[in-house]
């Protein structure tokens, strides 16, 4: 029998919002696929592009970017920065005829552990379905 | 219409004269351009206060040895000139400078600046072989009749913004049929017809936006859709890139002459990237091999993301390229894609926000899941 394949994404969680949901989804015991590697940051505009690109050229099947709804960034307006440098590498990617479909960015509230649930299935459904990420086979990046 | 300061001289000797008048006068104290260094055609960027040193100025040399931007930032950086200078640099030139300042790695204060219509620079090579003076009549002959000059870099020959945006003064050259014994120097601002005053010369009313430079700025709109079909940037995927960047050598020499890297602790520089053996070993079980140096790939998208934004298409970064990428025109064209979505010209203006450092509540709402 061949296995399933099973998606590496690494998340890049605000402290204040989505890894409090991720932390809720827990303890509330909701089901979802082992996929995440759980990296925790102080606000999602901590996240330079360039750490999104280094886990995306390093292999990692997904990347997910997920912090506080707009207008309840801990440090108010982070995550329209976030939002803003996030538009522009998927633009950097897509222009080098690169597929950004396996990068992702969403708002998770600290009290909306079912929504962290659905998206991380969601985005690891997705991922299963693109398939491995092929950058993992490449010498040379 | 603007002013214009007409001098019946070659375009070259006018520019001369206009630096020895205010020089000259004490308008200025200081004479920021390119000066010939020898006699095999090398000339380098000078700050010059003697009258005498500036007999050897070449300001209007199709060269650049360094971008003029990034020189001014490096002189400014400590704090701004105290008595008044005047640089003459090229329109990109400029526009690296105003980025630089943006980002609190220069000021702009006390300078007076002279830009021109501009035909672009030769590729260093030509100059290091000694053989830009014979290439010098035929960039003379191209740009009177307006046309694009053979064999210069390929960002000059798609450069759309030949005219100078913040320049105080500017000298016409592109398609002026006369500049071998006539020179029309724009005076854009209240500061540069200041400063001309009581030159010897005609003033007169003009415009600098001639059919000329219009018919140009579609030569190079064309030159440039070819140039980035040639390469077929977006047709890359994994496979070009790789192709492209796996020719890196790793010696970072693109982003040391390029205005926009300024940071002189890169995080690429930096002991960050030289992994631990566990990396390694890692990295070789799922790939079966690595090349060395590892990273070539993501350090120049890297680059891509943090520059991309304010790129303003020098050209310096091919230029010094010992593996030929063509990474300069690489970066035009990404950047063209970013600063397209942000209606962002890196070096319109000083006041105009670069983008990452601002935002608005509705935006972007397409790339959120
Ligand atoms: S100058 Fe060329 S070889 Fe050196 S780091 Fe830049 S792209 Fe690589
Ligand atoms: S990336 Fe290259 S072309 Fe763009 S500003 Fe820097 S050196 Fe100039
Ligand atoms: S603190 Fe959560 S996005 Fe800024």
């Amino acid at each position: 029998m061949k296995d399933e394949f099973a998606p590496k994404i690494v998340g890049f969680l605000c402290n204040w919002c989505t890894y409090a949901a991720a932390d809720l989804a827990g303890t509330s015991k909701l089901k979802m696929p082992p996929s995440l590697a759980v990296i925790r940051v102080m606000c999602s505009s901590r996240v330079d592009p360039v750490l999104v690109l280094r886990a995306f050229l390093r292999g990692a099947d997904g990347v997910l970017v997920a912090g506080c709804h707009p207008g309840d960034c801990h440090y108010e307006k982070g995550n329209y920065y976030a939002r803003r440098r996030f538009a522009l590498l998927k633009s950097v990617i897509e222009t080098l005829g690169l597929d950004s479909e396996r990068l992702q960015l969403s708002w998770i509230g600290a009290s909306e552990g079912p929504r962290f649930q659905q998206v991380v299935t969601e985005f690891t459904d997705k991922i299963k379905k693109l398939g491995q990420n092929p950058m993992q086979k490449k010498t040379s990046l | 219409m603007s002013k214009v300061l007409k001098i019946n001289k070659s375009a070259e000797e006018s520019v001369q004269e206009l630096l020895k008048f205010l020089l000259k006068s004490g308008k200025v104290k200081g004479v920021f351009t390119l000066r010939k260094i020898n006699d095999n055609g090398a000339v380098a960027y000078s700050l010059v206060t003697s009258l005498d040193m500036l007999k050897d100025a070449v300001p209007l040399f199709p060269l650049m040895p360094a971008n003029g931007g990034k020189l001014l930032s490096r002189l400014t950086l400590r704090g701004s000139v105290a008595e008044p200078v005047v640089a003459v640099v090229r329109p990109c030139e400029l526009r690296a400078f105003i980025e630089l300042v943006k980002r609190k790695q220069g000021s702009l204060e006390n300078f007076l600046f002279i830009s021109s219509t501009c035909s672009g620079v030769y590729p260093l090579e030509i100059s290091v072989n000694g053989n830009i003076d014979k290439k010098l009549s035929q960039y003379w002959d191209a740009t009177k009749r307006n046309e694009i000059v053979p064999d210069t870099r390929p960002t000059c020959k798609s450069c759309e913004h030949f005219l100078p945006y913040t320049a105080d003064i500017t000298i016409a050259l592109i398609g002026k049929k006369d500049i071998g014994n006539k020179c029309e120097i724009f005076l854009n601002t209240e500061k540069g017809q200041k400063f001309v005053d009581g030159i010897d010369g005609e003033f007169v009313e003009g415009k600098l936006e001639s059919e000329e430079v219009v018919s140009m700025r579609n030569k190079r709109k064309d030159e440039k859709k070819k140039l980035f079909d040639e390469i077929g940037i977006e047709k890359f995927g994994l496979k070009g890139l790789i192709e492209t960047f796996g020719k890196c050598i790793g010696c970072h020499g693109c982003s040391k002459v390029c205005p926009i890297c300024y940071c002189n602790l890169c995080y690429s520089d930096s002991q960050t990237y030289e992994h631990k053996p566990f990396v390694y070993e890692i990295e070789l079980k799922r790939r079966g091999g690595l090349r060395v140096p590892p990273d070539t790939v993501s350090y120049q998208i890297g680059r891509l993301t943090h520059v991309g934004i304010s790129c303003v298409g020098c050209g310096l970064c091919a230029d010094v390229c010992p593996a030929n990428i063509p990474i300069s025109t690489i970066f035009l064209k990404v950047g063209d894609s970013v600063q397209k979505m942000f209606d962002y010209l890196p070096g319109r203006d000083v006041e105009e926000q670069i983008p990452v450092t601002t935002f608005k509540t509705e935006e972007f709402v397409e790339v959120e899941d």
